[in-house]
């Protein structure tokens, strides 16, 4: 530390121990506003956690959340009282969409999660050992994409049989390969760097050089990918509630609801609509924040 | 290009037996008792133990995966629960409306997909290039089976052009079948008034199916059409005075639509996977929607089989691309 060596100085701020890096994300942050899509997800995605957050204090009805019966206010289209209509319980559906963010960002978030968490070690191992080893995890990574996640993902939830948690574990299970192919072609890449080797030469041991070395150099792609997934994740999942085997009713999830509210089309229309706009406007969020943060962090990967 | 092509087939063969086997690993990760799943929760005792016996759970597990290829092997998917029929007559039956509705859609993305894309490079940061930067971000935030829903809603019963949902009225003959397409065949018996009925039914569908890839597709195009225009050669044949157009459309086009290339086969799988929601949506008599209505039924053996349908389906494609790329770009055919 320096301040020991010039005891007459004051010790160190954080700002000045960190300068570097602070004037790393200052430019980072810098080329992120000058995007207005970038910034409309940045919006989009803290209104969905926010609202996710806050979600069962805020709404006007809380007990239509939980499944609460009105009889008297069936169907009703969107007025003052009931922003977005109710639904055949007379329950608000504005309330329950709210809530039902709290759901996704939970679905997002295990299913996203659990993807890099096995993942990414799997693609670091791959690619940095290479050999048999590579070989084994690439080949089963690769069966796994050999199938589209969603007719996969439907044939597991069918043999776990339907519920939330299920269709959770059957996406992640359909998730992780993604993170092996890309985790896997960057450690390639990364390995071959002269700091790898001269790490290796004064006798760094490997989990050291994959953890200080491989990871935090294959970071960045791997938060685009996350970002991005989190919405495809919502996607997918409001995918697999929409065609009933999901979260059951009345559990506010808005594939589900907008699977219930199929049934109601076309005079009841409100009740399909809003569910699905909050899917829209949630992926729409993550996709856009992801696409900015690419921009910025790995300018050099093709769009895809 | 032929070893090429054979070591292709090679690989094609060995990734259906891992899929094979990747579906046997699926049937057996349930925890609990096979047999008591598909008994029903009021069966008795017995019961369990016939559908044990008759499904062969009672056996060591390496004899259940081996009679679970042979039986692939030989074209046997196992019965529907639901209809009591073979799961491979059903594939048959069904497959033909899902692959029309794909290759449809995958049409659709193409024919509109790559010229968008390549007007939104040419006019690069132009109100072209805005208005499909939207479309193309959000087509790939769309929930499909929304987006059918609206598309039922406006065009179908708002407007009523369109019809909401199924191939063909109930009353319509469907023509005879030969690819089983129903549009091409109709037009091979002469049918006008059937192809144009079938035509009705399948655009909606086929445009909330597209829009995803069709999103895509833009995408790559734009960003490869940008970096070509870019490159030396074009510079090259501006400065002898070759139209721009000629320039755009023939010159940089062509060594634009090999990636673009490479995410058709990689969105053809996409779409095979999502029909099961837009199948859903539209009731299009298609796998999908057959293993939908099997999965809700708890009827397992019809989604393992649509799962290798699909998956076969997939891989056919993705063959196809790496032949016509190693076709395009000789070099490829020594990797």
């Amino acid at each position: 530390m320096s301040n020991t060596e010039h005891p007459s100085a004051p010790p160190m701020t954080f700002a000045e121990r960190h300068a570097s890096q602070i004037r790393q994300v200052r430019l980072y942050a810098h080329m992120f506003r000058g995007s207005f899509s970038s910034m409309l997800g940045l919006a989009l995605v803290i209104a969905f956690l926010f609202l996710a957050a806050f979600g069962p204090w805020i709404v006007p009805y809380p007990e239509d959340t939980l499944g609460a019966v009105h009889m008297g206010s069936r169907l009703l289209p969107p007025s003052a009282e009931h922003w977005f209509g109710t639904d055949e319980m007379g329950a608000d559906i504005f309330s329950r969409v709210i809530v039902g963010a709290r759901t996704s960002l939970w679905i997002g978030i295990v299913i996203t999660g659990l993807g890099a968490l096995v993942g990414v070690p799997l693609g670091i191992i791959a690619g940095y050992k290479g050999g048999w080893v590579r070989a084994c995890i690439m080949r089963v990574t690769e069966l796994f994409l050999a199938v589209p996640g969603l007719a996969l993902a439907l044939a597991i939830v069918a043999s776990l049989g339907p519920g939330l948690t299920n269709c959770m574990v059957a996406l992640a299970i359909v998730w992780w390969p993604g993170y092996v192919r890309l985790v896997e072609a960057k450690t390639l890449a990364v390995k071959e760097e002269l700091f790898v080797e001269s790490a290796r030469s004064i006798g760094a041991r490997t989990p050291w050089i994959l953890w200080h070395h491989i990871l935090p150099n294959c970071l960045s792609p791997i938060i685009v990918k996350m970002s991005m997934d989190m919405g495809m994740a919502i996607l997918a999942a409001a995918g697999l509630g929409f065609i009933g085997l999901g979260a059951p009713p009345p559990a506010p999830e808005w594939g589900a609801m907008v699977s219930v509210a199929r049934s109601y089309m076309p005079d009841w229309w409100w009740y399909s609509f809003f569910p699905g706009a909050a899917i829209f406007l949630t992926v729409l969020g993550f996709n856009l924040l992801g696409d900015g943060l690419r921009d910025i962090l790995d300018p050099r990967s093709h769009t895809r | 290009m032929l070893s090429f092509t054979l070591r292709k087939l090679l690989t094609v063969a060995g990734t259906m037996l891992g899929i094979a086997v990747l579906t046997f690993v699926i049937t057996n990760i349930a925890p609990g008792d096979p047999a008591r799943l598909v008994a029903g929760p009021n069966a008795t005792e017995d019961m369990v133990e016939t559908i044990r016996s008759e499904y062969g759970l009672d056996r060591p597990i390496v004899e259940q995966f081996v009679i679970y290829m042979k039986d692939l092997m030989t074209g046997d998917f196992g019965t529907s629960i639901v209809s009591t029929r073979p799961v491979l007559d059903e594939l048959l039956r069904y497959a033909p409306a899902t692959i029309e509705l794909v290759l449809v859609a995958m049409l659709l993305g193409i024919v509109v997909g790559v010229p968008l894309g390549m007007l939104s490079a040419v006019y690069k940061d132009g109100p072209i290039d805005h208005v499909t930067r939207i479309l193309s971000i959000s087509g790939v935030a769309l929930p499909a089976f929304w987006f059918g829903i609206l598309m039922q809603l406006y065009f179908s019963v708002e407007l009523g052009w369109l019809p909401v949902s199924g191939r063909l009225p109930l009353v319509a003959r469907p023509p005879d079948m030969v690819t089983g397409s129903l549009l091409i065949d109709s037009l091979i018996s002469g049918n006008f008034k059937t192809f144009n009925s079938a035509l009705s039914y399948i655009i909606l569908p086929a445009i909330v199916l597209s829009f995803p890839c069709l999103a895509s597709i833009l995408r790559v195009n734009r960003a490869e059409m940008i970096e070509v225009l870019q490159s030396d050669y074009i510079v090259a044949a501006r400065a002898h005075g070759i139209s721009s157009r000629r320039i755009v459309a023939i010159y940089a086009l062509k060594n634009a639509l090999l990636p673009t290339l490479a995410m058709i086969g990689l969105r053809f799988g996409w779409m095979l996977g999502s029909t099961v929601l837009v199948e859903t949506v539209f009731d299009w008599p298609g796998i999908g929607l057959y293993a939908v209505s099997s999965a809700l039924a708890s009827d397992f053996k019809p989604v393992i089989g649509v799962t290798l349908l699909i998956g076969f389906l997939f891989i056919i494609a993705n063959t196809l691309v790496d032949l016509a790329y190693a076709w395009i770009d000789p070099r490829l055919r020594r990797a």
